[in-house]
């Protein structure tokens, strides 16, 4: 069966932790780190990457434009 | 070469600019300068020349589309007077720290406030000691005749563009409104886009193209280090303006011992002023700044080995005078003649005014000559005495 | 057979990725500020249209004062309230050009009302983007013509009293009368949907240039984290909550 599958790379140095991204992610696959980056910022990762489905709502709400998203079909 | 023609004041602006090439004019009605709106919405340039004419909702917003028009690289121009100038101040201090290329007329009233229609020049200080915000300077001309209204708008976008840098044309309601004999020039075509890309590629808004950086046109530095620096270049910029674009006249200055000082409409009652003092046998002479920024400083200082006095004549409570006194330093007598809010002093009374100072002048001089000889003898008795 | 993260981020996969006309300066904006999408879409729709050799921007004074710096197309810096004034020099000396104001709710609801309502009666070929965050972020979080009634500012300290400060304007619907204006919406760019609805309105309003329309007037109701003193997701909420019922999503015109 054909299935989509998903990633997300993010901008970690220009991202600013406002979780905004982990808000809009429908399927739950971001989080906020623990640590910070250069800036202080705690930043936006994937912490649960298989349910991610490159539907890009994460992408389109980031405010500082730093995800860059992946889409693929999968036969699995 | 075009033809001669009898024209206003205000008329000979808007015409000169239909035909230097202009491209675009904002303006909003005050007396009396509307007839410069009036007559370029009756021409139409649009349909000719291309040029765009529009009425704006105020003058805030008609210096604010010059800015627009001139980031475009673009020929802009506005005109008001006093009150209207008032309220550009904040858009023209824009316009000299972003650097652009404009004109603006001034086409003075009497004043403070809602003042007068009456002909002024009380906007001398707000013309070259700033007016708006910020350490900046305009190149101010100041015509005395129709001809000169005339010709100041092609000049003037002349100089606007070899600087970047905006100029005022200061006139005001007397030679506006007068008519005089113009000699038109032909119509220069507006630059085309591609003009416009060449000659101003580097810094206006064309929209950007692959080749290039985008252009910003902006005054904002929020840094302190780099607006010093910005500021150190608009100082060279108007050190350079000083060094090559100072303009004036001289008037039966040879043998002047007294000698106007006055620019526009007060410049033209001087010169009547002089030739009845000389029917009289008085020797005076005319220094007529033409432009005001930059101010004849070295030339009045010049003045002053032959001149043992100066009158500084405007319409105004006495603004000019101060930058006359400057360039004297003290080493001659510098008074000032005015009628203002909106009167226009005759020529007669500039005249009693000067033989009045020359009286004062004589006066000291025969009393420091009369000690002079009052020492001078009693040294000699002293002599005989021993 | 289980497929790595590495296999799905190549490039032939990517959906989505800044556009490039977002220079590489990092937003000086708060976290989570509405501003930074907003200027996203607008820079996206230009891609799209391949029209950046054609459009011009305006920047207020605000927040978004630094938008030139982060917008990868040519743009002026226009004196507080005056972009509308600016604009209109620009579309009529350029008038086959792209040309959009992009100001915040003091810029354009305060101080420049006159230039805005002008340049909507002219019906300049122009788009007016209007960030609506109900406060004057720029300056420090001081009321601004949109503050909502009871809201705390530094200026309505005690919260928005309507019978002393007056009440919120709804300027997209007092625009949207002006015979000049083709197209007056209000949209939000807090959720996917609301940022797909917005660019819809975006791509719609530089259609409305091409064809010479008129005005576009795209109000964007937007937080204002720092001065509302909420974290972003919760100003996000508490906008749906309370700043949607005064300034109601949808088209209003055209
Ligand atoms: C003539 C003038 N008056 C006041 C200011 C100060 N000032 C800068 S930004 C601003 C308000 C900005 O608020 P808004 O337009 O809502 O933009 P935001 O920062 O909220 O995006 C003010 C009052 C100024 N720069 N110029
Ligand atoms: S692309 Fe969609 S599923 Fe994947 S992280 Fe972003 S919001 Fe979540
Ligand atoms: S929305 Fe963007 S800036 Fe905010 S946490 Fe997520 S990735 Fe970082
Ligand atoms: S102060 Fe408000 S409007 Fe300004 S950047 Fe911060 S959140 Fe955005
Ligand atoms: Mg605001």
């Amino acid at each position: 069966m054909a299935k989509i599958r998903g990633a997300v790379v993010v901008d970690v140095e220009r991202c600013k932790g406002c979780v905004i991204c982990v808000n809009a992610c429908p399927t739950n696959v971001l989080s906020m780190s623990k640590d910070v980056n250069g800036k202080g910022y705690s930043f936006s990762y994937m912490e649960n990457p298989e349910a991610c489905t490159g539907c890009m709502s994460c992408s389109l709400v980031c405010p500082d434009v730093v995800i860059t998203v992946y889409r693929m079909k999968v036969n699995e | 070469m075009g033809e001669l023609r009898l024209m206003k004041g205000n008329e000979a602006i808007a015409e000169a600019a239909i035909r230097c090439g202009c491209d675009a004019y904002f303006g909003y009605p005050i007396t009396p300068q509307s007839e410069i709106l009036e007559y370029l919405t009756l021409q139409n340039p649009e349909k000719t020349t291309g040029m765009v004419v529009l009425q704006a909702e105020s003058e805030i917003a008609a210096i604010n589309m010059v800015y627009g028009a001139a980031a475009c690289g673009k020929k802009a121009l506005t005109s008001s007077s006093s009150p209207g100038i008032s309220l550009k101040q904040e858009g023209i201090s824009y316009i000299a720290g972003a650097e652009l290329p404009a004109v603006i007329v001034n086409v003075v009233r009497g004043g403070p406030g809602l003042g007068t229609i009456q002909p002024s020049q009380s906007d001398y200080f707000q013309s070259v000691k700033g007016g708006g915000h910020g350490d900046y300077k305009l190149i101010v001309l100041a015509p005395n005749s129709v001809q000169e209204q005339y010709d100041f708008v092609k000049l003037g976008f002349d100089l606007a563009f070899k600087y970047r840098n905006p100029v005022l044309i200061l006139s005001d309601g007397a030679i506006g409104q007068m008519m005089e004999k113009v000699q038109i020039s032909d119509f220069t075509p507006r630059w085309t886009e591609e003009e416009i890309v060449q000659m101003t590629g580097s810094w206006a808004t064309h929209g950007k193209p692959e080749t290039r950086k985008h252009n910003i046109v902006t005054s904002l530095n929020l840094q302190p280090e780099p607006q010093e620096e910005h500021n150190h270049h608009l100082q060279r910029k108007y050190k350079e303006i000083e060094d090559n674009e100072l303009r004036y006249e001289k008037f039966f200055c040879e043998d002047a011992e007294y000698v106007f000082v006055a620019y526009g409409t007060s410049s033209r009652l001087c010169q009547k002023a002089i030739q009845l003092g000389r029917e009289k046998g008085l020797k005076l002479g005319l220094l007529r700044p033409i432009t005001l920024f930059p101010f004849p400083k070295k030339q009045i200082k010049m003045a002053t080995k032959k001149a043992k006095a100066f009158l500084a004549v405007e319409m105004s409570a006495g603004q000019m005078v101060e930058d006359v006194q400057l360039a004297v330093k003290g080493k001659r007598p510098v008074k000032h003649f005015g009628r203002y809010g909106g009167m226009i002093p005759m020529p007669d009374e500039i005249l009693e005014a000067m033989e009045e100072l020359i009286a004062k002048v004589e006066k000291k001089e025969a009393k420091k000559a009369q000690k002079k000889a009052k020492k001078k003898a009693e040294k000699e008795a002293k002599k005989q005495k021993n | 057979m289980s497929i790595s993260i590495q296999d799905i981020i190549k490039e032939e996969n990517k959906v989505f990725s800044k556009t490039k006309l977002l220079t590489d300066k990092v937003f000086s904006y708060c976290p989570g500020c509405g501003h930074g999408v907003a200027h996203r879409i607008i820079m996206e729709v230009i891609e799209e249209m391949g029209i950046v050799n054609q459009t011009i921007g305006v920047a207020p004074v605000g927040c978004s004062v630094l938008a030139y710096d982060f917008m990868d197309i040519d743009m002026q810096q226009a004196a507080h309230g005056r972009a509308p004034a600016v604009a209109t020099g620009i579309s009529r000396v350029f008038p086959d050009k792209y040309v959009f104001t992009y100001q915040g709710d003091g810029d354009l609801a305060a101080i420049g009302t006159a230039e805005t309502i002008h340049a909507c009666s002219r019906g300049e070929n122009i788009i007016i983007f209007f960030i609506n965050n109900g406060i004057y972020g720029m300056t420090g979080g001081q009321m601004a013509p949109t503050t909502l009634e009871g809201m705390k500012t530094s200026t309505s300290p005690h919260g928005r009293d309507l019978h002393q400060m007056g009440f919120p304007i709804k300027m997209t619907e007092i625009v949207a009368q002006l015979d000049g204006v083709q197209f007056a919406t209000r949209q939000a760019v807090h959720t996917p949907s609301a940022v797909r609805k917005t660019k819809k309105a975006v791509k719609k309003a530089f259609e409305n240039v091409k064809n010479k329309k008129g005005v576009s007037f795209i109000e964007i109701v937007s937080n204002c984290n720092s001065g509302w003193k909420l974290a972003p997701v919760k100003a996000n909420e508490w906008m749906e909550e309370f700043m949607f019922p005064v300034y109601p999503i949808g088209d209003i015109k055209g």
